[in-house]
């Protein structure tokens, strides 16, 4: 399906938020947790798509948001592109966040770009009457993304590893994570969802995190972005993204 | 419209466009995208007597216009195949090819002697090249005898038409094709992947759980094509070209090298409906060539 850029917001030197719409057509039902397969075809060093998680679906404009960090060519040429350009992607990919009880206390845990999903996801949440509450981790205050956008959804804290803005250290060793959660949800490097994992199991809280192993197809054809999980090696692109801990064998 | 039927042995396919095993899943996953009855047929992914869990993940890095990949041709097994899938598959109005790989003679044996009884299922295509496995795969398919012998055993087994997939990780890819030729295969298809291998260096560890995997891509391309058209030179049988395709041009590369036919394989990924513009473009070329049968094309480099 291809888009139109309509914004390509520079948030900081490594991150870009591009905002796409589809050309002559509406946004499907995207739900949140899922992922896009960008096809980047300005890149002279790379060739398979890019899986992008959905950072924002705003469907009064027919808009989706997509929260770029520049790891590689790839990406660095996705962050070059600009208003009016047209992108390919597939969508919507992978599975979703699964819904909590109406009366839950509901932490979404976001570590750098990791972010993107909290976003989409706590609005939903909101606009269902549950209000989640938001821990973001970054290295420091210039690096804490769509702070505003959070704030507005809810009641939101911060870790930055200089001190910078809010609690200094990881979001691991912030206050409010050890708080009575019944459910964490997380976005972020391995061993921040790692750790977010330990801390959600000692105050008996359910986790599910978003993981992001190198994808080819996003499909569920080529079997490389496998995880192992208590069923054996899955795809992550289509039994995940998101999984609960529990179902992962991660030694926590 | 030209004619773009071919023959693989006794295998008539409507066109010379395939899937690569371990590239286009069960063909389900692609359902959304295209008509599978449009295609030429397409191929099963790599299928063992067992279930197979494949390699611990890392198990692929993108490399420059390519991609190393080690997944250990992870697969629920050929009961599994026959019992939820075939079921699901085996309407499709186009060819389904089974990848038979295996550990010993044995398990190409008792895959092929289960596959028989598949109505719909018409070839098989043996996997005697996977970079990816520690026993059997490609440590068949480097040495002449090895070669055979597999052939010998699997052409015993199986009733239908056989296709032998060579490995490009040998000194004389023609003496493994004649050898293969000699033993009863029916068509022979190439090119596997290279066996390549790739360092983070920041990390200074290998990208690849398995340190070693097999290229594919672009990258591979010319490779494939001198191989095909060495090949196709050295051999009476069919031959099937692979490695790189990733649009109609290039498919054309491998028909004008000698291929019969030609697989797609990692340009799926990049564009799931990649298969049916190949075969939009080679139709539209016949057209604008005056070419009234592909067979025109075939080997006149």
């Amino acid at each position: 399906m291809d888009f139109e850029v309509v914004k390509n917001e520079k948030l900081h030197d490594l991150y870009t938020l591009l905002i796409l719409t589809p050309v002559d057509k509406e946004l499907p039902e995207i739900l949140p947790g899922q992922f896009v397969q960008v096809a980047i075809d300005n890149s002279k060093a790379t060739f398979l798509r890019r899986p992008i998680s959905v950072n924002f679906v705003d469907k009064g404009k027919n808009h989706l948001w997509l929260l770029v960090r520049k790891a590689g060519d790839g990406t660095a040429a996705l962050m070059a592109k600009n208003k009016g350009d047209i992108v390919n992607l597939i969508l919507p990919l992978g599975n979703s966040f699964h819904v909590p009880s109406p009366e839950s206390r509901v932490l979404l845990v976001g570590g750098g770009v990791g972010v993107a999903p909290m976003l989409y996801w706590g609005a939903k949440l909101k606009n269902s009457g549950i209000n989640p509450e938001f821990l973001l981790g970054a290295r420091s205050a210039k690096d804490v993304l769509e702070l505003r956008e959070f704030e507005s959804i809810g009641k939101t804290h911060i870790s930055t590893e200089d001190g910078s803005l809010g609690e200094a250290g990881l979001v691991t060793t912030n206050s409010v994570l050890s708080q009575k959660w019944d459910i964490i949800y997380c976005c972020g490097p391995a061993p921040m969802m790692k750790a977010v994992a330990k801390v959600a199991a000692q105050i008996g809280a359910s986790c599910e995190v978003s993981l992001e192993n190198m994808m080819a197809c996003g499909l569920g054809a080529c079997l490389c972005c496998v995880e192992k999980t208590v069923k054996g090696n899955v795809c992550v692109c289509t039994e995940g993204p998101i999984f609960n801990t529990d179902q992962l064998t991660w030694q926590i | 419209m030209a004619n773009l039927n071919v023959a693989i042995g006794s295998l008539n396919l409507k066109n010379p466009v395939l899937t690569a095993s371990g590239t286009f899943g069960y063909g389900e996953e692609f359902a959304d995208f295209i008509d599978l009855g449009k295609l030429g047929g397409f191929i099963i992914k790599g299928t063992t007597l067992e279930h197979r869990e494949g390699n611990p993940y890392p198990r692929m890095v993108e490399t420059p216009s390519g991609m190393l990949n080690a997944v250990g041709l992870q697969n629920k097994g050929v009961d599994y195949f026959i019992e939820n899938i075939y079921p699901r598959i085996k309407d499709v109005d186009s060819q389904v090819i089974v990848n038979v790989s295996g550990a010993s003679i044995d398990d190409y044996v008792k895959v092929c002697e289960k596959l028989n009884d598949l109505d719909r299922i018409n070839a098989i295509e043996v996997n005697i090249s996977c970079p990816n496995v520690k026993q059997g795969g490609m440590a068949f398919g480097t040495t002449c005898e090895g070669a055979a012998q597999v052939t010998e055993a699997v052409r015993k087994a199986y009733k239908k038409t056989v296709i032998v997939k060579l490995s490009p990780n040998v000194t004389s890819i023609v003496d493994i094709a004649k050898s293969v030729e000699d033993a009863g295969a029916d068509s022979v298809s190439l090119i596997n992947t290279l066996l390549g291998m790739a360092i983070d260096v920041e990390r200074r560890r290998p990208y690849l759980s398995t340190v070693t995997g097999g290229l594919s891509g672009p990258a591979v391309r010319p490779v494939a094509v001198r191989m095909v058209w060495q090949v196709a030179h050295a051999v009476k049988i069919p031959v099937i070209g692979l490695g790189g395709i990733m649009n109609g041009r290039d498919a054309l590369e491998f028909i004008m090298a000698g291929a019969t036919a030609v697989e797609i394989g990692t340009a799926n990924f990049i564009d799931p409906s990649i298969t049916t513009k190949v075969i939009d473009y080679i139709d539209d070329f016949c057209m604008r060539h005056g070419v009234a049968d592909i067979s025109e094309l075939r080997g006149i480099i």
